[in-house]
């Protein structure tokens, strides 16, 4: 190190710590500023009719977006359902037999398909579900989530299971358990509140995903049709309403933009709180 | 428990063998099967224009010739862009986090920017078209073409709607995400070290330039990657605010494109069947670049940081 005068080192460190409280200052204004505008202009496209009525046509005043939020809700069940058990399963391979070649390879792979842009996934699920049935469905939308939702639900799983101790599965064994029934008994036992906790907050991420959805179910502004037809969501209504001319629409937008923010923000902080009720009670 | 033969309890082990095994597996087969399809799909556009795709910046459905240089340049423009402004602020973020604000406070604010970091992407393109495009049209851009505009980057229309808010968006989307990751790093440094940093008569500054981060480098540019790798393939929060136009230029004022949000903005209404392989063809570059991106990232982390501390 270079020899530097007290005042010097003294001047630097002030400087550069305020820098950096500044740069702190900087990013949470603009997180606050996000949030407070989503709130404020969705609070007042918020009412009884925005749960319970189909949207109005532009220029007319009233409907809701409750067709849009079923859609959603349909939507996003048909991902947990598909995507949910796959993840576990794979979770479990990578935990409990997974020293090998190939499950270093699906381990290295599913923390990038986790980050992999999703619109791509979109395109993928187009190929292999909308052309071949020619039509946009409700069910293509569930399934691009749930090709989302695999890669996020095994890691997790992983490593909630990783978190077991190993006396126990031996404990198990040596009782003559085979090693389904320890799994099944003692692993996912012990390890449920992590599990749970990561399959809720996969379940808030794909609710919230828009481009995957934008050309596998399409969107709707009749209540859903059966899971072979376009389904209304509430992410593509949004980018739909906010990209319209219309400022009734616009408000609609900023409503369900609140409804989804809430909505997520919920299941992460019901999540948490599960997670830590845990540890204290463990 | 009750008692089972032998022959059912081998069947219930080898089901569970099977399926495990078949779901680890499945993740490999999707991941194949996804660049398999997309290549079969976009394989006219790929016989008819070949390499040059790549490098061509024609964009005319009407007379059906495609090239992915606009959008290859809008994607590396806007994610740089984003990372410039992001970077620098993450790192602000997260030595506030570890070192400066308060101990009862933190855990609040670790809690903050992890949701922050899972609110939906579509919140912050609507946020960008509604509240900070107008805002950058009227100030911020007038502002940087009368100080700054001797450069080309800051030069042309103020409209709002174009990179420069684009890239502001996308930074603000990532830079929760970068924080906690940067935060998780430069919390791995054992209190030892620091603490001896310390007792040697260390400023905070130093402290953190030269032992927190000489022990986290590693995390620190291996998140960086991941941040990039998600900015690169980020759909709505570019969509709403980039403008859509094909066109390359030297103004980061003025519309334009990246592959995700020519895919958001046209994939409905490719009108016919080359312009599909086409826009099927961008998909693929985009997953091909974000993959590589990724794929360095994690193996760069995996090499350098002990798995216990992941």
């Amino acid at each position: 190190m270079r020899p530097r005068s007290q005042a010097n080192r003294k001047l630097i460190n002030f400087i550069s710590l305020l820098a950096s409280g500044i740069a702190a200052l900087i990013g949470i204004a603009f997180l606050i500023w996000i949030l407070w505008d989503v709130i404020a202009q969705g609070i007042s496209a918020i009412n009884w009719q925005f749960f319970t009525q189909l949207p109005a046509p532009p220029g007319i005043k009233g409907g809701g977006l409750a067709n849009a939020i079923l859609g959603t809700i349909i939507i996003t069940a048909i991902a947990t359902i598909l995507g949910v058990p796959i993840g576990i399963l794979a979770g479990t391979y990578l935990s409990e037999f997974g020293s090998g070649r190939l499950a270093t390879t699906v381990r290295f792979l599913s923390d990038i398909f986790v980050s992999a842009p999703s619109i791509v996934i979109g395109v993928f699920v187009y190929a292999i579900l909308v052309l071949p049935m020619h039509s946009f469905s409700g069910l293509a939308g569930g399934v691009s989530l749930a090709i989302i939702m695999i890669p996020v639900v095994t890691r997790t799983t992983e490593e909630m299971l990783r978190l077991v101790p190993n006396q126990m599965r031996e404990a198990a064994l040596a009782l003559g358990a085979p090693y389904w029934h320890m799994v099944w008994n003692v692993a996912y036992r012990s390890a449920k509140a992590g599990m749970l906790t990561g399959i809720l907050l996969a379940i808030a991420r794909v609710a919230g995903e828009t481009a995957p959805l934008l050309f596998t179910a399409l969107n709707s502004p009749y209540w859903p049709q059966g899971l072979t037809k376009p389904m209304a969501n509430l992410t593509v209504t949004i980018f739909n309403y906010a990209m319209s001319p219309y400022s009734d629409w616009q408000s609609k937008a900023w409503g369900g933009a609140l409804v989804i923010t809430v909505g997520v923000l919920a299941a992460n902080i019901f999540a948490r709180l599960v997670i830590s009720s845990k540890r204290n009670k463990g | 428990m009750k008692k089972r033969s032998k022959k059912i309890s081998l069947f219930w082990e080898g089901l569970f063998k099977f399926l495990t095994h078949g779901a680890g597996i499945f993740i490999l087969i999707l991941l194949f099967s996804m660049l398999a399809v997309l290549t079969y799909v976009a394989w006219p556009s790929i016989k008819k224009f070949g390499l040059s795709f790549l490098w061509s910046t024609a964009w005319n459905p009407v007379t059906n010739q495609f090239g992915a240089l606009t959008t290859i340049v809008g994607t590396l423009v806007s994610t740089a862009l984003a990372m410039i402004l992001a970077v620098p602020l993450a790192f602000g973020v997260a030595i506030f986090l570890t070192e400066l604000s308060p101990t009862i406070l933190r855990p609040i604010f670790s809690v903050a920017i992890e949701l922050l970091a899972a609110i939906p992407s579509i919140i912050y393109g609507m946020w960008g078209l509604f509240k900070l495009a107008p805002i950058n049209a009227d100030y911020i851009q007038p502002w940087l073409s009368k100080h700054l505009g001797f450069l080309p980057l800051f030069q042309g229309p103020p409209m709002g709607i174009g990179m420069f808010s684009a890239g502001i968006v996308l930074a603000i989307m990532i830079l929760p995400f970068m924080s906690s990751v940067m935060k998780d790093v430069f919390e791995m440094t054992p209190k030892v070290l620091k603490e001896s940093a310390y007792g040697l008569g260390a400023t905070t500054w130093e402290v953190v330039w030269q032992v927190v981060l000489p022990y986290g480098k590693r995390g620190v540019v291996g998140g960086l990657f991941l941040g990039l790798g998600r900015a690169l393939g980020e759909t709505m929060a570019v969509t709403f605010v980039i403008g859509n136009a094909h066109q390359l230029s030297w103004s980061l004022f003025m519309p334009s494109n990246t592959i995700a949000s020519t895919l958001a903005n046209e994939f409905t209404e490719a009108s016919s069947p080359i312009y599909l392989a086409a826009l099927v063809e961008l998909g693929l570059v985009l997953f091909l670049i974000t993959f590589v991106v990724l794929g360095l990232a994690q193996w760069w982390l995996n090499k350098s940081v002990p798995k216990e501390a992941r």
